[in-house]
């Protein structure tokens, strides 16, 4: 009989850290202590707390191990799983719980999980992915049960409209509403897809539902195929997401040979099924017009709406298109009624959202929580505050179409209106915080030469706009800008915001029009006193080094691989040697120097 | 899946192995497990309780778990015990066939099996 389980999270984060050797030992070591009937292994999806990974979990007492490592699993196995004494010094202890004297050993009751609601992510590292009894075990294909043996198809779309269930992907468009539009047209063919084409730098939500829970997007594309009329389905998923790949080809293998796929499902009549359509890690191919074009199996480009893909979508065919995380919550809302998800969240924004929280951060991870949560309770709670004690200087969402939040809007409740209001945008749900150390110039600046790379080059305004307006940063960072750049960048961005094709130069501006609303200071700086006041922008940079503070010790000199640093005449009061000094000539500002410097003396400005 | 009757049938099979996880027991059965309980015979016990909570039915609402010394090592193999709002009833000296009566009296029936508690012993 099994009276304890060991889960160890399987997600791309733990298996990149190591967890699968880590899953061998276990293996290795019950077999050992002679344990493989009364204890299971059982490889999960995402966890959430990516940061603290490899993480394994023991159950029924839900002791949370964090950093686990090959030489560790001994230990756990003879001291936890044979003897009962939880390993605490591998036990996940809260940073801004050290004041309490017991280690809170229990997942659930952390600080980083407390505040969570989790509906999308609920099975995730807690399930087996790759087995559909465990996920039929935690009420699994029962909204598809309940959808095609009680519910019309208009009711389906009444439950889910009435949910306020709104697009997750970065839109927010009402999924009810989009699958109303598409319910009354007739046509011998119509199609569900699943955009599963994170494209966004730093954001893995969708990868990690998909990893960890499978059988909940292949259950709502049912539903949903059961409420628009449609028999087929497409899931986009980008090449990039092995794991990803895998466990949802499993999953619709297994979901065939139980029958909840194929035809004539639960003795309704109706039929579904559905097929993996890999991407080639193209941006632009998120876009929903783009996905079906690369999806009927040409050149991933966008085609002006309308017709939308409602009335003429895939193969010409009316289409319904959702994204992994709304999909992942349309089972829960047939399942728990309309009013439940409803009861969550706020005004117009219904639910609850997952971010991925990473940057300067101390929990990077996956966190899931209620629309409404203020920022400040998702950095300083969930998130366990800035690392080193450095300030809060901005947090970026919706990714390279997002916009940033400065540190005076931090108690704005998260929510599709409210980020829209201030200038931001929800976006997918990537979350990247930034400290006093990062260039506001520099970030949109990153992400636009990630646009310029990713534009698919159809229309103009994004293809050239675009690169006008890298030049025209780089021209700033460069220390060679001046005041009527930044006024020719602002109404450049404005003009591809208007006349780009899709979404994605609609939206590319955006990280450059939010910093230049809420740092506009930072550009002047730039541009004016030639200065980058974080010190990133290395042209603007000057290495120097305090000539009382230094001792001579030669350190940096012998660190600098182009020799700029030699020796003066100069003996600092106290010091035997002579002190050094930085030729700017021929400084290439890497940094070398201050960073092997014993006394400080080297600063940066 | 031809009925939902098939699907129940599925989950009700698999329903003991993610109830662990959930540990939402209203019962908390803890066995000592330590090198005292260990050494004292508690391994039979703590799989006797496991295997009998599933057998019977109750794994929705009673967790078997493991601890580590609780100090009373005389009386070891110990089990505790804990249920909310009841106070906390410990059993000391305990055997796989004692194991199965626990069950049976007390998570079962709700009774204490006052001759295997602590209290007993002790008087």
């Amino acid at each position: 009989m099994v009276r304890a389980q060991v889960l160890i999270c399987g997600g791309t984060g733990c298996t990149s850290s190591g967890s699968p050797k880590i899953r061998a030992e276990f293996e290795t070591q019950i077999k050992n202590f002679d344990l493989e009937s009364e204890v299971k292994l059982v490889q999960t999806g995402c966890f959430g707390l990516c940061s603290l990974g490899p993480v394994v979990i023991v159950y029924p007492d839900g002791t949370f191990y964090s950093r686990v490592t090959v030489e560790d699993v001994p230990e756990i196995v003879e001291e936890h799983l044979l003897k009962g004494r939880p390993v605490e010094r591998l036990v996940y202890n809260d940073a801004a719980e050290t004041a309490d004297e017991n280690v809170e050993t229990a997942l659930s009751e952390t600080r980083f999980y407390k505040a969570q609601k989790r509906v999308a992510l609920r099975n995730c590292g807690v399930i087996d992915p790759e087995n559909i009894e465990e996920y039929i075990a935690m009420d699994g294909y029962a909204a598809l049960g309940k959808a095609l043996t009680e519910m019309t198809p208009e009711d389906v779309i009444k439950c889910v409209s009435d949910s306020g269930l709104r697009g997750r992907g970065g839109g927010g468009f009402p999924t009810g509403r989009k699958w109303a539009l598409c319910a009354p047209n007739k046509a011998p063919q119509k199609y569900v897809v699943c955009n599963a084409d994170e494209g966004d730098p730093g954001a893995f939500m969708d990868r990690s539902v998909l990893e960890g829970d499978p059988h909940a997007i292949i259950e709502a594309m049912a539903i949903a195929g059961y409420a628009i009329g449609a028999t087929k389905g497409f899931v986009y998923v980008r090449a990039e997401y092995p794991i990803a790949v895998k466990r949802l080809a499993i999953a619709i293998g297994q979901a065939r040979e139980y029958g909840l796929l194929g035809d004539d499902i639960f003795g309704s009549g109706f039929s579904f099924d559905l097929q993996i359509r890999l991407g080639a890690g193209a941006f632009v191919c998120g876009e929903e017009t783009a996905l079906m074009t690369s999806i009927e199996g040409n050149r991933g480009e966008p085609r002006p709406r309308p017709p939308y893909p409602a009335v003429k979508g895939l193969f010409g065919c009316p289409t319904v298109e959702n994204n992994v995380e709304t999909f992942a919550n349309i089972p829960q809302i047939i399942l728990n009624g309309a009013e439940w998800f409803a009861s969550m969240g706020t005004e117009k924004s219904k639910g609850t959202k997952v971010f991925a929280l990473g940057g300067k951060i101390n929990n990077t991870g996956l966190v899931e929580i209620p629309m409404g949560t203020t920022l400040r309770q998702i950095i300083e709670d969930i998130g366990g505050g800035i690392p080193n004690g450095k300030k809060f200087k901005a947090a970026q969402t919706g990714g390279p179409s997002g916009g940033c939040i400065p540190e005076s809007l931090i108690d704005t409740p998260v929510d599709y209106d409210n980020l829209t209001a201030i200038g931001c945008m929800m976006g997918s749900g990537g979350l990247i915080i930034m400290d006093e150390d990062s260039c506001m110039v520099d970030m949109a600046k990153f992400f636009l030469d990630f646009t310029v790379d990713e534009s698919c080059g159809k229309c103009t305004p994004c293809r050239v706009g675009m690169k006008r307006l890298m030049e025209m940063l780089e021209k700033i960072t460069s220390g060679n800008g001046t005041l009527e750049d930044l006024d020719r960048i602002e109404e450049l961005c404005y003009y591809i915001k208007e006349n780009s094709l899709c979404g994605l130069g609609q939206t590319a501006p955006n990280p450059v029009l939010a910093t230049l609303k809420f740092f506009r200071e930072e550009y002047v700086s730039h541009v004016v006193d030639k200065k980058c006041p974080a010190g990133v922008c290395k042209d603007l940079l000057t290495y120097t080094i305090d000539k009382d503070k230094c001792i001579g010790c030669g350190l940096c000199a012998r660190n600098c691989p182009v020799n700029a640093i030699t020796r003066t005449d100069y003996i600092a009061p106290g010091h035997k040697k002579e002190s050094l000094e930085i030729h700017a000539d021929k400084c290439i500002k890497c940094g070398a120097c201050m960073s092997n410097c014993k006394f400080k003396a080297i600063s940066k400005k | 899946m031809k009925s939902l009757a098939e699907l129940q049938k599925i989950k009700a099979r698999m329903q003991d192995r993610v109830v662990l996880r959930e540990g939402s027991g209203d019962i908390r059965v803890v066995v000592g497990m330590a090198t005292c309980g260990i050494a004292a015979g508690a391994r039979p016990v703590l799989n006797e309780f496991v295997k009998d909570v599933s057998e019977e039915g109750l794994s929705d609402k009673v967790t078997v778990s493991q601890t580590g010394c609780i100090g009373i090592c005389q009386y070891e193999p110990v089990v505790e015990i804990f249920e909310a709002d009841k106070e906390k009833v410990t059993y000391v000296k305990m055997t796989a066939e004692k194991a199965k009566e626990v069950v049976e009296k007390h998570l079962k029936g709700g009774s204490v099996v006052e001759q295997y508690t602590i209290g007993a012993y002790q008087s």
